[in-house]
């Protein structure tokens, strides 16, 4: 009954916070509705026994995917006004398409031939069973191909996002170190021969 | 006690709730890309449920792996975005018609 109690507020404050992100006027506050968002779904996940995934989306979505949000967010000179035409426009439309989602989701999940209720959770875990080590011990054996793709998606990303943003600015004036190093004597010295003139 | 039906029920909503944002905000590409986050959240959810009811863990490692590809797609969306935001002062979808898509 306790367990259900705080599915039920977390739930509700998470539907809220999502409707938030899609409906608030400045994007500083999306992403920070979409903070509050991933919170409490990781609160949830702690509810279904991912402690670790819990753990991971604090820290990899609150700690760097949503402060790159921020960050991308304050640094752009945007016109809200302008990008927020025609939102009362699609209103209705929007709110018609996520009716009918959410109608066919529920008739789906609730059908009584799939028995999605009957299926009862699995037994409480030991107090010793750790959720991390389960996972470790998944991850690091029969999808250790799969891990190692992942690092190099993640290398590929972080190549990808450098690279795009790298600008070599005009109009700039910058030392060449190579080029300094590299210089001789005779590059930059030029011996004259001046004839003598004849005092008047 | 919660069973899956409730949790299922909860990213259908999340999910339907992205898919209007992107009507709505059709035109702001980083609320657009909020939107794509939201929407892999609640596809998470449906594996965290899943492996928590059928007692099996390789759901949570699914979710792993779309961690971490959402945050590299993010980190590269976001990167597009500061450029094409350089490029032509504007992240209005309506105007990012160069390539005539």
């Amino acid at each position: 009954m306790f367990i259900e109690i705080i599915f039920y507020v977390f739930a509700a404050v998470l539907v809220g916070a999502a409707i938030g992100v899609i409906t608030a006027r400045n994007p500083v506050y999306s992403a920070l509705y979409l903070v509050l968002a991933f919170f409490t779904s990781a609160v949830i996940w702690l509810l279904l026994e991912a402690e670790f995934l819990a753990v991971v989306l604090v820290l990899v979505y609150v700690g760097a995917v949503m402060v790159l949000f921020l960050f991308v967010v304050m640094m752009l000179d945007i016109n809200i006004e302008e990008l927020r035409k025609g939102f009362t426009r699609y209103a209705p439309l929007g709110a018609v398409v996520a009716f009918v989602m959410v109608a066919e989701i529920v008739n789906v999940v609730y059908v009584k031939r799939l028995g999605l209720q009957a299926l009862p959770a699995s037994p409480p875990l030991p107090a010793d069973y750790s959720n991390t080590r389960a996972l470790g011990a998944v991850l690091y054996t029969d999808y250790v191909y799969p891990l190692q793709i992942a690092a190099v998606i993640l290398l590929v990303a972080i190549v990808a996002a450098i690279v795009l943003t790298m600008r070599k600015r005009t109009g700039q004036k910058h030392q060449n170190i190579s080029r300094q190093v590299a210089a001789r004597r005779e590059d930059r010295v030029r011996l004259v021969k001046v004839a003598p003139e004849k005092r008047e | 006690m919660i069973t899956l039906p409730h949790v299922l029920t909860l990213s259908g909503i999340l999910f339907a709730i992205s898919v209007a944002g992107i009507f709505l905000n059709r035109k702001n590409v980083i609320l657009l890309l909020m939107c794509i986050e939201l929407m892999l959240l609640s596809v998470n959810f449906n594996f965290v449920a899943f492996s928590r009811f059928l007692g099996d863990i390789d759901g949570q490692v699914f979710v792993f792996f779309i961690l971490t590809v959402a945050a590299a797609e993010s980190a590269i969306g976001l990167a597009i975005l500061v450029v094409v935001f350089r490029e032509r002062r504007s992240i209005n979808v309506e105007e990012l018609n160069t390539m005539k898509g």
